[in-house]
């Protein structure tokens, strides 16, 4: 406990900073992202929907080192899209904490998608019929019915995405890299520290990350709790 | 004056929609079974649903025309719906649910949907959700919230299949005296004879997608023409018939004749029945009876609904197989009410029912 606590005092915190700033703005761009997408897809027909499905679900099955590979192939400074971005608008995405978030979002955005889509599918149709018939905008139906009555499910799809975009490592490592207080986050910091042997951090790495995911899931559980008024028990 | 014109046309996989409904009366009535195409006419005229082609108007005002691709969006068109189970917005208070319809949050806006619940007796339940209220609260609010908007027209589908027994009764005649001063056209579509009856003045009667028949509610209960539209207006009695002389039927389902003052017109083909309207004879056969078995008694609450299978004049004795493995088929149904019931009851069954020739429908 005592080695602990003298480990706290000396550590470098800033694996968590990055970890969290990544998670939250990657969370952030894959629910309007996935909201966005749910809402396209749902009013494909059934052969768009099939296949506009499968390639926005395919980062989820892919092992992350295969989607951080072709994420390395995209933004490479060698190749071109790496240049033009570079040249043009002088953004650097591999070794910087943009890649941090590139990578965390193309991870964890299916999830965002999928938890979004399958709410919207459950939404009875006349109540958006109804927002119709009263007069209401598209956008108007979509923020004041849409999203808040598939709320729970809109819910547990952030808290996952969140969870999974903080946990991010595999596409990450190949894209960002590991570069201590740029984008050396907390798994990366994990992986590293039990490299070499010091399972000590490593534990008391795990401890904060446990407690992080525990809280993320409470809190949102929590906001989203008092709107689950109208769901019934089963 | 209300006006409201609907000429559509849908054609989904093997199922045909094509109506022509043109109205101006205060209260329309479309009677149709499930899956006629009744709910489908409604929801093309409210902008819901597609429409291949046809023609939309309400009050002169166009919604939709397919030659010179007139199409208004539902939110465009004006036209308030009433969905069978209201969709109320699950996650909105019910003042936020009647305040769905009109632009913004003012003050004003407030106001004006506080009045509304308050005319709709809901004032007190502003804060609550949805989930929270009755049946008959909903639908309280769902009107309230279509009347606060001002549509041009009011459509609605099915409006009281949601409740049950006492509440939908009650309801309907809430419905009328909540619709009282609504100065627009209100449509109903309902499977339900007896909400229509007591709803509309005109009426449409749907089959397959294609209107049977029209015309003022009452005159298609006691004319409905076709043998579809008296079964949907509840008849249960009906009979091939063979013409004899201008005057004179044989029943062939029923095997008699029936005799009828009034010329018949060549056109019949079958005749009806209603089970209420047979008068019971007892002793000496009179005009126009039917001698018959009793084969089964339903006690209801209030009435007592008897079946009986016709006495064949040529067959009664015995009766051939062919008869008796038409028994089902030829099961007619006499139902007594009241004054009547506890009168059978106290004489004992009648000999013969007679039909009364203003009652028998004749039809195609």
């Amino acid at each position: 406990m005592n080695s602990f606590i003298e480990l706290a005092g000396k550590l470098d915190w800033s694996p968590l900073w990055i970890s969290l700033k990544t998670g939250v703005v990657a969370t952030i761009i894959s629910f309007f992202l996935g909201l966005w997408a749910a809402r396209k897809v749902i009013k494909k027909d059934y052969r768009a929907k099939s296949i506009l499905d499968g390639l926005l679900t395919l980062p989820m099955v892919l092992p992350p080192t295969v989607a951080g590979f072709f994420l390395l192939l995209i933004f490479s400074r060698r190749r071109a899209f790496g240049i033009f971005l570079d040249k043009t608008f002088d953004i650097q995405v591999v070794h910087t904490w943009l890649g941090c978030i590139i990578a965390a979002t193309v991870i964890a955005f299916p999830l965002m998608y999928r938890n979004a889509r399958a709410a919207f599918e459950q939404i009875d149709a006349n109540l958006v019929y109804a927002g119709r018939t009263l007069g209401m905008s598209e956008i108007s139906i979509f923020w004041r019915i849409v999203v808040p009555t598939a709320g729970p499910g809109i819910a547990s799809g952030t808290i996952l995405t969140f969870a999974r975009a903080m946990g991010e490592y595999g596409a990450t490592s190949m894209l960002a890299g590991n570069i201590p207080g740029k984008t050396g986050t907390v798994s990366q910091r994990i992986a590293m520290v039990i490299q070499d042997g010091d399972y000590v951090t490593a534990g008391f790495w795990v401890i904060i990350v446990l407690l992080i995911a525990f809280f993320a899931v409470f809190l949102i559980n929590l906001i989203t709790g008092r709107h689950m008024k109208n769901i019934r028990k089963w | 004056m209300s006006r409201l014109y609907a000429d559509i046309h849908r054609k989904i996989g093997n199922f045909d929609l094509n109506v022509l409904i043109e109205s101006d009366a205060r209260r329309i009535g479309i009677l149709g079974a499930s899956g006629s195409g009744k709910s489908m006419t409604l929801r093309s005229i409210a902008g819901i649903e597609d429409v291949d082609s046809g023609h939309i108007e309400v009050n002169d005002r166009v919604l939709f025309d397919s030659d010179t691709r007139v199409n208004l969006k539902p939110q465009k068109r004006n036209v308030g719906y009433m969905f069978q189970n209201y969709a109320l917005f699950p996650t909105m208070s019910v003042l936020k649910n009647v305040m769905a319809g009109l632009r913004g949050h003012s003050e004003e806006n407030r106001s004006k949907a506080m009045d509304m619940l308050r005319r709709f007796r809901m004032d007190g339940f502003e804060d609550r959700l949805p989930g929270e209220l009755s049946g008959g609260q909903q639908q309280r609010v769902a009107l309230a919230r279509i009347m606060v908007t001002e549509p041009a027209l009011i459509l609605l589908d099915e409006p009281f299949s949601a409740l049950d027994g006492y509440l939908r009764d009650r309801m309907q005649v809430e419905m009328l005296e909540m619709l009282e001063d609504y100065p627009g056209q209100v449509v109903m579509v309902s499977h339900s004879r007896d909400e229509l009856y007591r709803f509309s003045e005109e009426l449409f009667v749907v089959r397959k997608g294609s209107i049977l028949r029209q015309g003022e509610t009452k005159s298609v209960f006691r004319d409905p023409v076709r043998i579809e539209v008296a079964k949907l207006t509840g008849c249960k009695n009906f009979s091939d018939i063979r013409s004899i002389d201008d005057h004179t039927i044989e029943a062939v389902e029923w095997g008699i004749t029936l005799r009828l003052e009034k010329e018949i017109p060549e056109w019949v083909r079958h005749i009806g029945y209603r089970a209420h309207y047979f008068e019971p004879v007892w002793g000496e056969r009179q005009e126009n009876c039917i001698r018959f078995n009793l084969a089964r008694v339903d006690d209801l609450p209030f009435e007592k609904n008897y079946y009986i299978t016709p006495e064949h004049n040529e067959q009664a004795q015995g009766g051939t197989d062919a008869f008796k493995a038409n028994a089902d088929e030829t099961l007619l149904c006499w139902f007594v009410q009241g004054e009547e019931q506890r009168f059978v009851e106290k004489r004992g069954l009648p000999d013969y029912l007679k039909l009364k020739e203003e009652s028998i429908l004749l039809l195609e």
